[in-house]
């Protein structure tokens, strides 16, 4: 019986945190009108979410399309393939490692700096303290970090994306020797403007959704203790990750399973 | 950081994603090839086999681009596999012309080629491209091959 207890207790446990999350992401989205009539605060947010994560973005997508293009090289050369070189940085970038990578590193770089950020507000009772002065936080605070997530996630995705092909031109053109013209003409034949970058963007958006709301809900449902502000922001990148990747198989199986 | 400076730095990471957005459109993938010229018009082409051309292949004249495949179907009367082609506006060829399935390399992609014929009027909207070649089907290919191979070496070939 006690082991019954248990079980159910649990079961039931789960299923309250994944209902408050639920009611929390529907509370989120209908703050989001009231946010886009205060533009400055969505403003500041992208300052603070998407133009501080450019240098690790930035560095990271540069690091992947150098050695994608190294280590693709060594293997397509030996079936007298390294001209597709290019086609294959860029469908896998485009498609998979653009929005993923840049997920991961958003939810490691901002999402972290949201969750502490509402989580120390919410131990200051700053947030107890806006709802006294009938100021809805989730207006004021959370709405515009949410917009500012979703706006800057597809825009750092795509400056990962394109970054890293001219990463890999460099390697493959300027170090290899790899012909510039064929490096460029056979993206264009093989890559799809709506098929594979659309759908990219598409899943960066998604992403985007993702990080930012977990981010949120972490801080915002944090307790307001040092430990519980700490726990929170490992909890923001681990469940952040993991949505992220788990939806990423989902919307691949969705966009790419037919020809 | 004052509020304008901080609306600066905005406006050059939103310009930043767009010109990579743009980049990733028209350098790195196949905008560009949609936009010049713009004006196509349709003809049609019958194949025995169509092997394994897929639509939003290549049409090629001499090696140059001049369209796309957009349609692939097959009759059900005739067992013809009929592939449409979208082909740019400027670029007319003869009534007589005829259209082949070709590979891009050994194993590469496959692509229709148009060699031009004699006749004085040229295809237009709607046509039909009669004098086709059907795709190379490695499998009858190989099975020719042997075929012959046995023809001509005769009952000793295999034995020795």
């Amino acid at each position: 019986m006690n082991f019954l207890q248990m079980l159910g207790r649990r079961a039931l446990d789960v299923l309250a945190s994944w209902g408050r999350g639920a009611l929390f992401f529907l509370d989120l989205l209908r703050a989001v009108p009231g946010a886009l009539a205060r533009p400055g605060l969505v403003i500041a947010q992208v300052h603070a979410i998407g133009n501080r994560s450019l240098v690790i973005i930035l560095a990271s997508g540069m690091a992947v399309g150098f050695v994608l293009a190294l280590q693709l090289y060594n293997t397509l050369t030996t079936f007298g393939a390294a001209e597709s070189l290019g086609l294959v940085v860029n469908l896998s970038l485009v498609r998979e490692l653009g929005p993923v990578v840049t997920a991961l590193l958003f939810a490691g770089r901002a999402g972290t700096s949201l969750t502490a950020e509402i989580g120390l507000m919410k131990a200051g009772e700053q947030i107890s303290a806006m709802e006294l002065m009938a100021i809805d936080p989730k207006a004021r605070v959370l709405a515009p970090r949410f917009l500012g997530g979703i706006i800057s996630m597809p825009l750092l995705a795509a400056l990962f994306s394109a970054i890293g092909i001219l990463g890999a031109y460099v390697v493959a053109v300027l170090l290899i020797g790899i012909d510039a013209g064929n490096f460029w003409s056979i993206q264009q034949n093989g890559v799809d403007v709506w098929r594979d970058v659309g759908n990219g963007v598409v899943k960066s958006a998604v992403f985007g959704v993702i990080c930012t709301a977990v981010a949120l809900y972490q801080g915002y449902e944090t307790e307001a203790t040092p430990e519980g502000v700490a726990y929170a922001t490992t909890r923001t990148v681990v469940m952040a990750s993991l949505g992220v990747l788990a939806m990423d198989f989902i919307l691949t199986a969705l966009m790419f399973s037919t020809p | 950081m004052s509020k304008k400076s901080i609306e600066i730095l905005v406006g050059l990471f939103v310009l930043l994603g767009a010109l990579a957005l743009l980049f990733l459109a028209l350098k790195a993938a196949n905008l560009a090839s949609f936009s010049n010229g713009g004006e196509t018009y349709a003809v049609t082409a019958r194949f025995d086999n169509i092997g394994g051309l897929k639509p939003r292949a290549p049409v090629r004249s001499a090696g140059v681009n001049v369209g796309r495949v957009t349609a692939i179907t097959l009759d059900a009367q005739t067992y013809q596999g009929v592939a449409t082609l979208e082909i740019r506006k400027d670029i007319v060829f003869p009534k007589d012309s005829s259209a082949k399935i070709l590979t891009a390399g050994l194993l590469g992609d496959q692509y229709i080629g148009i060699e031009p014929g004699g006749d004085p009027n040229n295809l237009a909207q709607g046509d039909v491209i009669t004098q086709t070649q059907s795709a190379v089907v490695l499998e009858n290919l190989i099975g020719q091959f042997l075929f012959n191979k046995a023809a001509d070496g005769g009952p000793s070939a295999p034995a020795q």
